[in-house]
């Protein structure tokens, strides 16, 4: 295409970039301030009031939030939760979403229906709480797993990529011996990397950021994830909470303290981020083309 | 008797025809045991976790007692619905999902659409890229890290909104506990964390879009403007459409994390949606049956819009989604 080198479309090439340039700014500004003012004073927050860079240092709120351990043990459940929850969840998908890609299964029309119908229609909050509940899942950190194992729609996706891997794959494979565990382990995985990852990637980010099924199935507080701790935190402290009971028994904590608080619960999605980007927006159009 | 000989034969054929496909069913079945073996356990997850609260749904029409179960639980008929429909909550709850809705589609949903217009126009590719990775950010955030930001800069405790209105002499506000700034709020997060986001879809089709008509149109001395306006717009226009139909088949999905996490006993009245009314009502007052019937109808009204979207966007030319 040979470029428009008018003073118009320069003009527009300007004022488009820094039109772009300020709506991004001010998408990430206030994570950026968040992240300066948890790591200043309180003096220096309360008289600035916006912080990009903080003049005084000061790890305080840090120092304060880990002095109990209940940010740590949040983060230990959310942890565990979202490292064993997605490799659970990946197997679970896999092996479905690659039985379903066989061209050749009886059935596999149905079964595909039984599993997007659940996108379509479901039980509701409650008749799935007396499930998870009759299943002798509460209080239990396998409540925030196991009632969600399979996402159907990640499920599809792989179910979309496995199928467009070529046939000759498993037809060498099956010659050579290998029996269908052997070739989707072996053939079919090492083959998927990028829709593996990209999938990974969303179930790790999900059960990372989970949050309604803490409030569903989980009381004991010394279990709850960090999202729900932020919640305590943040949200409740400042000021009523849904019930109309005022928190007034307990201060409120100090701003920067709120700003350390989520800035620790975001930190694990912040420091992946960048460098599977590539790999998010094409999982994204992986899915939106082919659902 | 020729006839019925004839159709003897018919039927033996048949049969036999359909004896031979059981067995080469059969045999398909066997041949791929291992790959049964593979759907089986998410098989079994979909039945238990998803299949099973459908058949709970039948204590909507019961007096649910958790001792005595669906089995022992008295039943009453349409009751719940009954009581739903002629109390007052009821419309509070439907106006507020419809109004949430509204925003989401007049004033939310274009802007993904004007976004990807715009950085499609970018012409330095890093810079393009640059941007894109800034804007999809906040979709990775939780509701919760959504949410507390917002309240941190919203803040009347030292917060920056409340403290420039201050600097420029204005009265601070109360934006956490005012009725009225639910909706605003409510919709500015959804553009936060969405909008960037969105804009893949958008992207995606307009780099489909054949250069040559560019070229065409610059011959004719069209402006940038004037091609964005009538070959890119144009261009992702059933896209465009498709999305608008499958939002009208979400309309009930509105996110009970999000309104839930806004919600406080002061804008209860412009905020309650469905979602968060299932939750109150069933597990924190523990009305099992009712909000069961609540969520019930939520669940058949989402079915049927969803149906129904499906429809348009197929007839509009598209795959649709299932």
């Amino acid at each position: 295409m040979v470029e428009d080198r008018s003073l118009g479309s320069k003009l527009f090439n300007i004022t488009n970039a820094i039109l772009l340039g300020i709506i991004a700014l001010i998408t990430v500004l206030p994570f950026l301030h968040v992240i300066a003012a948890s790591f200043t004073t309180s003096a220096e927050l309360a008289a600035k009031k916006f912080v990009l860079f903080p003049t005084t240092w000061s790890f305080d709120a840090y120092r304060y939030i880990f002095s109990t351990d209940t940010i740590l043990k949040a983060m230990g459940v959310s942890i565990a939760v979202t490292l064993g929850g997605t490799m659970w969840s990946m197997l679970m998908s896999t092996l479905m979403g690659y039985g379903l890609s066989r061209r050749d299964l009886v059935g596999r029309r149905y079964i595909t229906f039984f599993v997007i119908f659940t996108m379509l229609f479901n039980g509701g909050m409650i008749p799935t709480f007396l499930v998870v509940q009759q299943t002798g899942l509460m209080n239990s950190l396998l409540a925030l797993i196991i009632p969600v194992s399979i996402n159907a729609f990640n499920m599809i996706i792989l179910r979309s990529f496995f199928q467009n891997l070529p046939d000759g794959l498993e037809e060498s494979a099956k010659i050579d011996g290998c029996n269908d565990f052997g070739i989707l382990f072996r053939i079919v995985i090492p083959c998927s990397k990028p829709a593996i990852a990209t999938i990974s990637l969303f179930y790790a980010v999900t059960y990372w950021n989970t949050y309604m099924h803490a409030i569903l199935y989980i009381s004991d507080s010394s279990k709850w994830p960090v999202q729900v701790l932020l919640r305590q935190i943040v949200v409740l402290a400042s000021g009523l909470n849904y019930d109309g009971a005022a928190y007034t028994d307990i201060p409120p904590p100090e701003q920067t303290v709120k700003m350390a608080t989520i800035v620790v619960a975001t930190i694990p999605v912040l420091l992946v981020y960048p460098f599977l980007q590539k790999y998010f927006a094409k999982g994204a159009l992986l899915g939106s083309v082919k659902g | 008797m020729e006839p019925q000989l004839q159709g003897q034969v018919e039927t033996l054929t048949k049969s036999q025809i359909r004896s031979a496909r059981k067995k080469e069913i059969w045999k398909n079945i066997k041949k791929n045991k291992l790959i049964y073996l593979m759907i089986l356990p998410g098989f079994i997850y979909f039945f238990i976790y998803k299949y099973i609260p459908m058949y709970g749904l039948v204590i909507a029409f019961q007096n649910y007692q958790p001792y005595l179960g669906i089995t022992g639980s008295e039943w009453v008929g349409f009751e719940h619905f009954h009581r739903l429909f002629t109390g007052s909550d009821f419309w509070m709850i439907f106006r507020n999902t419809l109004v949430l809705f509204g925003l989401q589609l007049f004033i939310y949903f274009p802007i993904p659409i004007i976004l990807a217009l715009m950085l499609n126009e970018v012409r330095h590719h890093m810079y393009k890229r640059t941007i894109q990775t800034l804007i999809y950010i906040p979709h990775f955030m939780s509701w919760v890290v959504i949410v507390s930001v917002s309240f941190v800069v919203l803040t009347l405790d030292g917060g920056i909104v409340n403290g420039m209105l201050e600097y420029f002499g204005f009265q601070p506000i109360n934006f956490l506990m005012n009725d009225s700034w639910f909706r605003p709020m409510y919709i500015l997060q959804v553009i936060w964390r969405e909008a960037g986001w969105g804009t893949i879809i958008f992207l995606a089709a307009i780099s489909a879009v054949d250069p040559q008509l560019y070229e065409a149109a610059r011959m004719d001395g069209a402006n940038r403007i004037r091609q964005m306006w009538h070959i890119t717009l144009p261009a992702i226009k059933s896209v465009i459409v498709i999305l608008l139909i499958l939002k009208i088949g979400d309309v009930l999905e509105l996110g009970f994390e999000h309104v839930y996490l806004l919600l406080n006993a002061s804008n209860r009245e412009v905020g309650e949606i469905f979602d968060t009314y299932v939750y109150t009502a069933g597990l924190r007052q523990g009305q099992f049956s009712y909000s069961t019937a609540v969520g019930f109808f939520k669940g058949i009204v989402g079915l049927i819009l969803i149906i129904f979207a499906n429809r348009l966007a197929k007839k509009f030319g598209e795959e649709g989604v299932y």
